[in-house]
């Protein structure tokens, strides 16, 4: 999240357009919780997070009290949706690094999610860790607190591309990890990879894919590495110190890893995501089908029937906002049918379920076919579902398909 | 009291004109001449009063020649007058320089006592000699720490044939020495010797188009008299014009009864066009009564050289470009255009240049003084084909070369004269070897200057020869050229295509030998160019049906953000729309996208072919 979109300015109550407060609850409702510490800045990472020098004087900003003012923002959540019942069906806490908080931190963060919405009865809730800020202790806190899920950022098996990605694990302590997750009771367990890192080659990548799947989780999300504007790492690539990723190596790897995962159990579900049967992020699939959810913390966005919004992104400002009883969010936009449109055609079509041809604007029917035709989606009943070729080039058939 | 226009006696004009290279000081030396005569004071001065446009300003070159009359009370105590006519610097405008020097008697040769003598400037000098001129020899900027006078003293006098001690030596920026230039002036310029009781002939040296006065034309009286009111007739053209005002620049237009033989002023007729009265042309009266019966020598219509494509970036300013034409036309005779359309560009115009200068000048000023953004396709000259059945074709646009039965192609061909340090004469012969040069003459004209003279094909020059030779000679040679006909050659047309279809916009007419290279060059550069799209894209070079070159886009494989969750999913759609509206202002050919970006790039010959013709370069 390099920089926050331009947008409206919301009111400082944080209160909704009517059309949008009265369709909350037609959806499904999640919460994020974004915790914005690390404990050192990756090259190339441009997430809203800060380290502990980096925060050093921000009035108000330490890991120990930072939950009471995520539920300071609860508290205007639940002002500014009003006091109908929807319960919360799934809770994603991310990151930053959500694990540099004590575990009682996070526990109480999700007790007052449940005092102030309520969680519905198997409720998905999802903790992102890193492999080297958990112990098996902190793991059974946690999973007795409630959190049902975890996501490790594991990025790499092979030393040389953790390096480049300054990633400060080491490439057996992800496995490691999701042991003592498993045996403190976790039952759903997720693996974060990054490919297309400089200096990375195919076989690298084949020997990352193939310790996840040693690892035996149900879940698996990569990612192709991005060069975003600002880090470290683009200024590398900018002086020519770091080549840029290749993307037709990208390519073959998005390949190699799709047909790996899709063998061993984990079909695609969503162009980036592998799982299980069953074992599916809800919370994810409720962005990609434009459900609503609130994002609780700096710089998160959050979305309910139409209007979207994002916080302030500095942890001292979100502080001083909360803690006045404002509400933190900086810009917003209320999106038109056009905007909702072209968003549902560029999240559904992420999907392996595939995007409903209903969806497809008139003006782009005509694609349906030619991008049929070359081999880039198939049709399975009234859906458009794109193919591992066409994964790879889903933004240019959307714009196809949304001229 | 000075002599008045009208009224003047021949024995006490001179009219003359300075010979320079750009940025040896040829406006600093006419603006210590305003001061010293009087006519302009000092809180007025104006640095480099004569230059008024803009471009020529920044670029320190004089595009528009005008004349000032100075009045000058000379060392003998009489008091003259003396024409000082500003002359173009460039070789592109070779034909207006030779009008300018056929009304004067007398030429300074001005040459930078740093640098020495550059092929421009020898070029015109050989131009004044041809017009019988008296030369001046003057070495300015003396007051420079690296000047050299005696050295480049002595490579005027063995140019000129005179002695070195004759070479006058000034500084127009301290005004030292001009005094005493102004007196040689007066005593070695012949006075005008025209018959002021014939009938009137006046030589058109200059035509400039004023938005509040129309076109105002610049001109010599040879014989006889032209008088306010007076009807005339332009003896090319045929048109005849009444008289609005006459006068003399002084150096800011004052109108006069009327100006007489030996004189130079400026006439007004109310006419908005330059075509109407061309630089050349010789003015009369309209009476047949009074009319004379001969023109003066040496009129010749303009000639466009070099033609190239112009199109606005954006399709919808084609109108603007249009008007824009329209307008800039009124005051360049040698600007021809019409409409051309291409399948790759759009909508635009076919121009016609007196060469690459006056090419980029005139884009510049469609550029800034109308606000507009342009491609201009890859410089051209003009062919003549002759077909096996005898017909007779003028290609001005490569995309025009006929296919099939060629007998015969005839290019333009130029008379070269490069000066150079000795120590790249081996390199300069390479160079001009490979452009299908053939060598003239070589002239050392010092122990370490050489002249060296060249028939070369016009359009090797407008393929960057110039910077070929700059980068060969390190900056220090310098060129001139003039057009002196045409020749049979070898040529054929390259045609690019993209996918299968050819691309108007890169079609190019190439000597035989050099469609290899240019295809590949080419194919190479677009390959870089070209986006990937989602299928391979082939690129080739073909001489009719036969490919020359090729090269391949590869498709794109990837093209998705992979990473899509609460955060940035604004952000995605906002890039998705940028995307698209990038799409939209692509040209599309065949199948094929290609960005504005690309075309100007590939359109692009490395470097600007005018580079160096202008201080600001």
């Amino acid at each position: 999240m390099p920089q926050q979109p331009t947008g409206e300015v919301p009111p400082s109550d944080g209160a909704l357009p009517d059309a949008s407060a009265a369709a909350w609850g037609e959806r499904p409702f999640g919460i994020y919780v974004h915790v914005p510490f690390c404990a050192t800045r990756c090259g190339y990472c441009d997430f809203n997070t800060y380290t502990a020098p980096e925060l050093a004087g921000a009035p108000g900003v330490d890991r120990t009290t930072f939950a009471g003012h995520l539920a300071a923002e609860l508290t205007v959540a639940r002002r500014v949706l009003g006091d109908r019942d929807v319960p919360v069906r799934t809770v994603f806490v991310g990151g930053g690094t959500p694990t540099l908080l004590p575990p009682a931190s996070l526990a109480s963060v999700l007790r007052r999610i449940d005092d102030a919405f309520g969680l519905a009865p198997g409720a998905e809730v999802t903790l992102e860790a890193n492999p080297d800020s958990v112990d098996p202790a902190g793991l059974a806190a946690l999973r007795e607190s409630g959190f049902t899920r975890i996501s490790f950022g594991m990025q790499s098996a092979v030393p040389h591309v953790l390096a480049v990605l300054e990633r400060t694990h080491t490439p057996g302590a992800a496995a490691r990890s999701v042991e003592w997750a498993r045996a403190a009771g976790f039952d759903r367990i997720s693996l974060d990879l990054i490919y297309g890192t400089p200096g990375e080659s195919l076989a690298d990548w084949a020997m990352t894919v193939e310790a996840a799947l040693g690892a035996g989780v149900g879940h698996v999300s990569a990612y192709a590495l991005i060069v975003e504007e600002g880090t470290r790492l683009a200024a590398a690539v900018r002086r020519g110190s770091i080549a840029a990723p290749d993307d037709d190596l990208m390519a073959d790897m998005y390949e190699h890893a799709d047909e790996r995962f899709g063998g061993a159990g984990l079909p695609w579900y969503e162009l980036s995501n592998w799982a299980r049967p069953g074992e599916e992020c809800r919370h994810n699939l409720g962005y990609w089908h434009g459900d609503d959810w609130w994002g609780v913390g700096p710089g998160a966005h959050s979305h309910v029937a139409g209007t979207r919004w994002w916080n302030v992104k500095h942890p001292a400002a979100y502080v001083a906002r909360v803690q006045a009883g404002e509400s933190p969010a900086v810009g917003r936009e209320v999106l038109g049918g056009e905007d909702r449109a072209l968003e549902e055609v560029l999240l559904r079509v992420r999907l392996a379920e595939g995007l409903p041809l209903a969806l497809v604007p008139e003006s782009g029917r005509a694609q349906v076919d030619a991008v049929i035709d070359e081999g880039l989606a198939r049709r399975r009943a009234d859906r458009l579902v794109l193919t591992r070729t066409g994964r790879l080039l889903a933004d240019a058939v959307v714009r196809r398909l949304v001229p | 009291m000075p002599p008045a226009p009208g009224s003047t006696d021949q024995s006490i004009i001179r009219n003359f004109c300075i010979i320079a290279h750009i940025d040896h000081g040829k406006s600093t030396l006419a603006d210590r001449m305003l001061q010293m005569t009087g006519v302009v004071d000092d809180r007025t001065m104006r640095a480099q009063y004569l230059d008024r446009m803009d471009i020529e300003r920044e670029r320190g070159i004089t595009i528009k020649s005008q004349a000032v009359r100075l009045p000058y009370r000379g060392s003998d105590g009489v008091d003259y007058v003396l024409n000082l006519i500003d002359t173009p610097g460039h070789v592109d405008f070779t034909y207006e320089v030779s009008r300018s020097l056929a009304a004067c008697e007398g030429a300074i040769l001005l040459v930078d006592a740093a640098q020495g003598i550059e092929a421009q400037t020898l070029a015109n000098l050989y131009l004044a000699l041809e017009n019988d001129l008296q030369i001046i020899p003057v070495l300015n900027k003396i007051d420079l720490p690296a000047a050299q006078p005696e050295r480049y003293a002595a490579e005027l006098a063995h140019i000129i044939g005179c002695d070195a001690e004759d070479v006058l030596k000034v500084s127009a920026k301290t005004g030292d020495g001009v005094r005493e230039l102004l007196d040689e002036v007066v005593r070695l310029v012949p006075a005008p010797a025209g018959d002021p009781a014939a009938p009137a002939r006046a030589l058109i040296f200059d035509s400039v188009y004023d938005t509040y006065r129309g076109v105002v034309t610049y001109v010599r009286v040879v014989d006889g008299h032209l008088n306010a009111r007076e009807r005339i007739q332009m003896m090319s053209t045929g048109a005849h014009h009444e008289l609005l005002e006459v006068g003399v620049i002084s150096p800011e237009p004052s109108p006069a009864a009327g100006i007489g033989a030996g004189e130079v002023g400026y006439l007004i007729t109310g006419v908005k066009d330059v075509r109407q009265s061309r630089v050349g042309d010789t003015v009369t009266a309209e009476s047949r009564r009074t009319a004379a019966s001969t023109p003066l020598g040496g009129y010749r219509d303009p000639k466009p050289m070099v033609f190239s494509g112009l199109y606005p970036i954006d399709g919808s300013d084609y109108p603007v470009l249009r008007d824009a034409l329209d307008k800039l036309k009124l005051n360049d005779a040698a600007l021809v255009y019409e409409p051309e359309t291409s399948a790759a560009l759009g909508f635009g115009f076919r121009c016609g240049f007196l060469g690459l200068l006056h090419l980029e000048i005139v884009r510049e000023r469609l550029e800034r003084e109308f606000d507009l953004d342009l491609i201009s396709t890859a410089p051209n000259v003009v062919y003549q084909v002759t077909m096996d059945d005898g017909r007779e074709l003028e290609v001005t646009n490569p995309s025009e070369y006929p296919v099939g039965k060629v007998a015969e192609v005839r290019e333009p061909v130029v008379r070269a004269t490069i000066l150079s340090p000795t120590e790249f004469v081996g390199a300069i012969m390479e160079l001009c070897q490979a452009r299908r040069g053939a060598l003239l003459g070589m002239d050392y004209l010092s122990d370490t200057r050489v002249e060296l003279r060249y028939t070369l094909p016009l359009a090797e020059i407008v393929f960057d020869f110039f910077d070929a030779l700059k980068s060969r000679t390190r900056g220090y040679a310098s060129l001139d050229y003039e057009p002196t006909g045409e020749q049979a050659a070898d040529l054929v047309k390259v045609d690019i295509l993209l996918h299968g279809e050819p691309v108007d916009a890169f079609s190019a007419i190439v000597h035989k030998d050099k469609a290899y290279a240019y295809g590949v060059a080419m194919a190479g550069k677009l390959k870089e160019l070209i986006p990937r799209q989602q299928f391979e894209v082939p690129i080739q070079a073909a001489i009719g049906s036969r490919v020359i070159a090729r090269e391949s886009v590869r498709a794109m494989r990837k093209d998705v953000l992979a990473k899509c969750y609460g955060g940035d999913i604004t952000r995605k759609r906002k890039l998705l729309e940028k995307q698209k509206e990038g799409k939209r202002r692509m040209k599309v050919v065949g199948r094929v996208e290609i960005p504005q970006e690309a075309f100007i790039a590939a359109l692009n010959t490395e470097g600007d072919a005018t580079a160096g013709t202008g201080k600001g370069k």
